[in-house]
């Protein structure tokens, strides 16, 4: 697996299907979930990922129990998430979750960070949404030491300190899980990924392009500014969204009234503007290729793609085709196409074995097992 | 020197009184500013046929094209004259709509001249109890004149004379507002985040 990692990212939401009305119950949606990251394995994709929601109608509010199971079911297939809250979620307890993910999945997980967006989840969990940033930059300071010193004194302001804390299990190998930060429009989370070299994924698919393009230059200038290399050597993720039916046309008469009624952006443009402004692509296999390859012109070669295809109350068997087509017709095109003409300062997707490589030739590449802070102007 | 100047009316007939006002407004600003040797450049957005776009935007997050060039013309303007007909005691929802989904800080320290226009003359505090605090919410510094034209205002000769007598004196405060803020700069609204959080990652939270 190198060069680029292809997968899919799931909000895990329990959505009518519009077309029939039925509701699966959330047991339901849980059991799919398993069922289409499996499915991803078995159609040569390399990556799934399961977003974090703690309120109905929502179901993975538990991400690392749904990874550690699949890890279970799979071989290959890196786990991860899109997006763990590491504002809500005491860092102590993420570094603990996901170094025993890394040891049973043994190392096939990385993790995305991300704020969460939804307000009323703070108080849930003892936090305060107004520090929302500050918890952000606190939080993800400690989870880095925690992963990467055997004992950690530390004190903030958010947080009780910790005194000669040793996390266990220490991280396999002690490579600490890749960390990508994942935003849909904060610069914010630009400048954080930049400053640590990690990845930064943008979301993409709720935004117009130009949003995207304003972003991920922001982070690659802002990596090269921290010292952790070129703006090529930055690591990027993107979402994107497809439906995919062999006529196009048949694509777009399924797809509309799951479209027409999705929750996040229902009753509100048409799916043809929608489609026209953003990474959404509803149509044949080439139309999702041609546009898929697109996105590299504003956001350089990059490492990381995801595609959401399972919301809006799709049928579990809808979901299964469109992986279908996309480990059939779609993914190795775009492995072959994304290949010609890479640069080659873009470094390949970072995997757990690639880390531990870099780690033992002593090199210290964005996002290693080295101390990741910044070396250039601060 | 150029002085751009963008005039937003949320008239929804045609003809619309509340465009007629805004012409008057935009010619009389126009003259005072010629006067004073600036050269006027001045651009309407017209909300009507963004009206879909408006609502568009508030559901999906984000504005489609001719919103987003609508949102560039607002942006870039060194003022603002902003004109919406009176419905049910207060700005149409129209007019509300664009400034709900317009980006934040657009207006910021905007120079901005007021005018509703509605049936009666009943109506005319609108401006003072609708548009004024929602500019001074924006940040952006009201002119103390706005101007509130009712039907009978474009009724006879004689009144027509009072309206374009208020007009006159209107557009009179707001160029000295105008020039005395000076052409605006581009703000990048990155700029201010970024600096924030650099200082927070280096230095922690305060």
């Amino acid at each position: 697996m190198t060069g680029m990692q292809f997968g899919i990212f799931t909000i895990g939401d329990v959505t009518p299907d519009p077309t029939t009305g039925r509701v699966p119950t959330e047991a339901e949606r849980i059991r799919d979930t398993v069922a289409i990251a499996q499915k991803v394995e078995e159609v040569g994709l390399d990556v799934f990922a399961t977003g974090e929601h703690h309120n109905p109608p929502f179901v993975p509010s538990s991400p690392t129990t749904l990874l550690g199971f699949i890890a279970a079911m799979t071989e290959r297939i890196i786990l991860s998430t899109s997006t763990t809250l590491i504002t809500t979620n005491d860092p102590v307890k993420i570094a603990e979750d996901f170094s025993v993910l890394q040891h049973l999945a043994d190392g096939r997980t990385d993790v995305m960070l991300g704020r969460g967006n939804t307000g009323p989840v703070y108080p849930w969990f003892g936090q305060d949404i107004r520090q929302a940033i500050p918890l952000t930059v606190e939080h993800y300071g400690l989870l880095r030491r925690l992963w990467r010193e055997e004992v950690v004194d530390w004190e903030g302001k958010l947080r009780t300190p910790l005194q000669s804390f040793t996390l266990a299990p220490r991280p396999l190998d002690g490579i600490p899980p890749f960390v990508w930060h994942g935003s849909i429009r904060s610069p914010e989370i630009a400048e954080l990924a930049a400053y640590y070299g990690d990845g930064f994924f943008a979301n993409h698919i709720f935004w117009p392009t130009s949003h995207t393009r304003t972003m991920v230059e922001l982070y690659r200038k802002r990596f090269a500014h921290y010292g952790h290399g070129t703006p090529e050597a930055a690591i990027v993720g993107l979402g994107g969204q497809v439906f995919i039916r062999p006529n196009s046309q048949d694509a777009i008469n399924e797809f509309r009234p799951y479209f027409d009624n999705a929750p996040v952006y229902g009753h509100g443009p048409s799916l043809e503007e929608f489609a026209s402004l953003t990474p959404l692509t509803v149509g044949s296999p080439q139309q999702v290729i041609d546009k898929t390859l697109g996105f590299r012109e504003y956001t350089g070669d990059y490492q990381r793609q995801l595609f959401v295809i399972d919301h809006a109350g799709l049928p579990l068997k809808t979901v299964l085709e469109q992986l279908d087509l996309l480990g059939e017709q779609v993914v190795p095109v775009l492995r072959k196409e994304f290949a010609i003409g890479r640069s080659p300062e873009a470094p390949d997707a970072p995997t757990h074995q690639s880390l531990l490589r870099a780690r033992d030739a002593g090199e210290g590449p964005a996002g290693s097992a080295g101390d990741g802070t910044p070396r250039g102007a601060g | 020197m150029t002085t751009t100047i963008a005039i937003i009316t949320g008239g929804l007939r045609e003809p619309s009184s509340t465009r007629l006002l805004a012409d008057r407004l935009e010619a009389s600003v126009r003259t005072e500013l010629t006067a004073v040797g600036a050269t006027v450049d001045s651009s309407f957005v017209e909300l009507r046929p963004l009206g879909r776009a408006i609502i568009d935007a508030m559901l999906s997050g984000f504005p489609t094209a001719p919103l987003e060039d609508a949102f560039g013309t607002v942006a870039s303007a060194d003022g603002v004259i902003a004109i919406t007909p009176a419905f049910n005691a207060s700005f149409n929802g129209l007019f509300k709509s664009f400034f709900d989904v317009l980006p934040e800080d657009t207006l910021s320290d905007m120079p901005v001249l007021i005018g509703a226009t509605g049936g009666t003359e009943r109506h005319s505090l609108v401006l003072e109890h609708a548009l004024r605090p929602l500019f001074s919410y924006l940040h952006a510094i009201v002119s103390p004149r706005g101007v509130y034209a009712a039907t009978d205002d474009f009724g006879s000769s004689d009144s027509g004379a009072a309206l374009g007598d208020r007009v006159s004196r209107a557009a009179a405060d707001y160029v000295r507002l105008v020039r005395g803020c000076g052409p605006r700069g581009q703000r990048d609204p990155l700029t201010g985040d970024l600096d924030a959080m650099e200082q927070l990652l280096q230095r922690g939270p305060p």
